[in-house]
């Protein structure tokens, strides 16, 4: 057990470099704050809600992530199948499921560090109000698990293909469904002709429904099973896609 | 400490391996020989267990590769075709993901990477990026992560290609060194690499094998005593029909 951990942190270590030895890490990172901070502060209405509160900031996120967990996650495994070091990575004595974890940790870890790097807005929110700062960690919460479950799914579509574009694409729109299933506007248009259970049971599919449970500040044991049920599920269905790849 | 039994491989209908059996044993170097196309990289990937056989059983050390496929890839060093690595790591970085992928840490890390820089004459690149490298030292730095852990058994899938007349021959050299202590198969298209390497060779066309002897007992089968004769006489080109 323990030396299977320290293969999978051996894979992680090397993933992570990967980020910071080119500039994908940095011009991740300034798009992200960039728009983060303008989304927040302009259509979020940050200072015209009269509260204390990120709401402003978590509302936008899944919609910013839906481009760039995708962005960050599309080269994992498509790079590794372009450059051949599949067949490195492989042939070393970890099995699949060590790699496919230690890539999905490492990116998830950029992932949270970028969220991280959001800290000024809530001091912003700490120093011109008093917000419930219980609410703010749960959104947080809340985030990472998003971006988990994005990311994983960026994994299994990178790691159908060589190609870095069709990896992203595929990816941006399978986590458009996840969204557009509980999105108002389409869970309205779908309540026109079937009945609310219908419309309720589809919407319990959707990212939203189950991040703003977070983000109203209840952490609900089945949102997080949701979360962790889709991640596990898209990094199940990688190993299958490499499984299959190496069959021929 | 390589055994391959009634190995074979199909892609959808295709055929690749076609009921490959062989042995080698410690103190061998193996040439595999073959036209493009003839199923010696897929019988690579099966022995190092990259992917699975349609059919047969490969076993390394006295470890089957379906059963025990971590403990044999432990055993076996790997140089892919066309030698891939991470091309924004630096030399010495991706040796030390090899090293500690390898299970090697701290003092044995080190002394790991020493020798095999030395055996690799890298030391003059380790800093830079494998990207900014030659051909011949993204070469060289695929073969060191293959021997980074010394290995029992070593997979090298064309080894020299790509390599000019010096490195070629000194890449020779070091696998013929090598083999006294170990379990080789090298995969080559150039046959003279055969008798100056090899202890033995096979041969193998569409799948199978269709010679398997010293470079010495080939040679002595052509009429003119070349290997490159013998080679032609036996293997068809990839052009020729499938009822030529």
């Amino acid at each position: 057990m323990k030396a299977s951990w320290a293969a999978i942190w051996t894979i992680a270590k090397r993933e992570l470099a990967a980020y910071f030895d080119s500039p994908v890490a940095y011009v991740f990172l300034v798009i992200f704050l960039l728009l983060s901070g303008f989304f927040t502060f302009t259509f979020g209405g940050f200072f015209e809600r009269g509260e204390a509160s990120l709401a402003a900031f978590f509302n936008w996120l899944p919609w910013l992530f839906l481009f760039l967990v995708p962005a960050a996650g599309m080269r994992l495994w498509s790079e590794e199948r372009r450059l051949g070091t599949i067949e490195l990575l492989l042939t070393m004595p970890v099995a699949a499921w060590q790699a496919i974890v230690g890539k999905f940790l490492a990116s998830w870890l950029f992932l949270i560090v970028a969220l991280a790097l959001s800290f000024p807005i809530v001091v912003t929110v700490n120093v011109l109000g008093d917000p419930d700062n219980g609410v703010i960690a749960s959104g947080y919460v809340g985030a990472a698990l998003l971006a988990g479950a994005y990311l994983a799914i960026s994994c299994m579509t990178s790691a159908l293909t060589r190609n870095q574009v069709i990896a992203f694409i595929l990816a941006v729109v399978l986590c458009l469904l996840l969204i557009l299933v509980g999105f108002s506007p389409v869970t309205d248009l779908l309540a026109r002709w079937a009945s609310p259970r219908v419309v309720e049971a589809v919407a319990k599919f959707s990212v939203l429904t189950h991040y703003d449970g977070f983000q109203k500040g209840v952490l609900d044991s089945r949102d997080l099973l949701y979360f962790l049920s889709v991640m596990a599920y898209a990094l199940f269905a990688t190993g299958v896609v490499i499984r299959n790849h190496r069959g021929g | 400490m390589i055994r391959v039994e009634n190995l074979s491989k199909s892609f959808g209908s295709k055929l690749a391996v076609d009921g490959v059996s062989f042995e080698v044993g410690k103190g061998e170097v193996l040439g595999f020989l073959g036209p493009n196309g003839a199923g010696k990289s897929t019988t690579m990937r099966m022995i190092t267990g990259f992917i699975p056989p349609s059919a047969g059983s490969v076993s390394v050390c006295g470890l089957d590769v379906q059963e025990n496929p971590i403990e044999v890839k432990r055993r076996i060093g790997y140089l892919p075709e066309a030698a891939p690595s991470y091309t924004e790591m630096s030399v010495l970085s991706f040796l030390k993901f090899a090293a500690e992928m390898r299970g090697l840490r701290g003092e044995g890390r080190r002394s790991a990477i020493r020798r095999v820089v030395e055996l690799c004459h890298l030391e003059n690149v380790l800093g830079q990026t494998i990207d900014t490298l030659s051909k011949g030292f993204r070469h060289r730095t695929c073969l060191a992560q293959a021997l980074v852990h010394d290995p029992e058994v070593l997979i090298l899938d064309e080894p020299t290609d790509g390599l000019d007349p010096n490195q070629k021959h000194e890449v020779r050299t070091l696998i013929r060194e090598m083999g006294e202590s170990k379990a080789i198969i090298f995969s080559t298209h150039i046959l003279e690499e055969v008798e100056a390497a090899c202890t033995r060779a096979i041969i193998i066309d569409r799948g199978r094998i269709v010679a398997n002897g010293t470079p010495r007992e080939l040679m002595a089968r052509a009429p003119s005593g070349r290997l490159e004769d013998f080679f032609r006489s036996i293997t068809r080109s990839d052009t020729a029909t499938e009822a030529a």
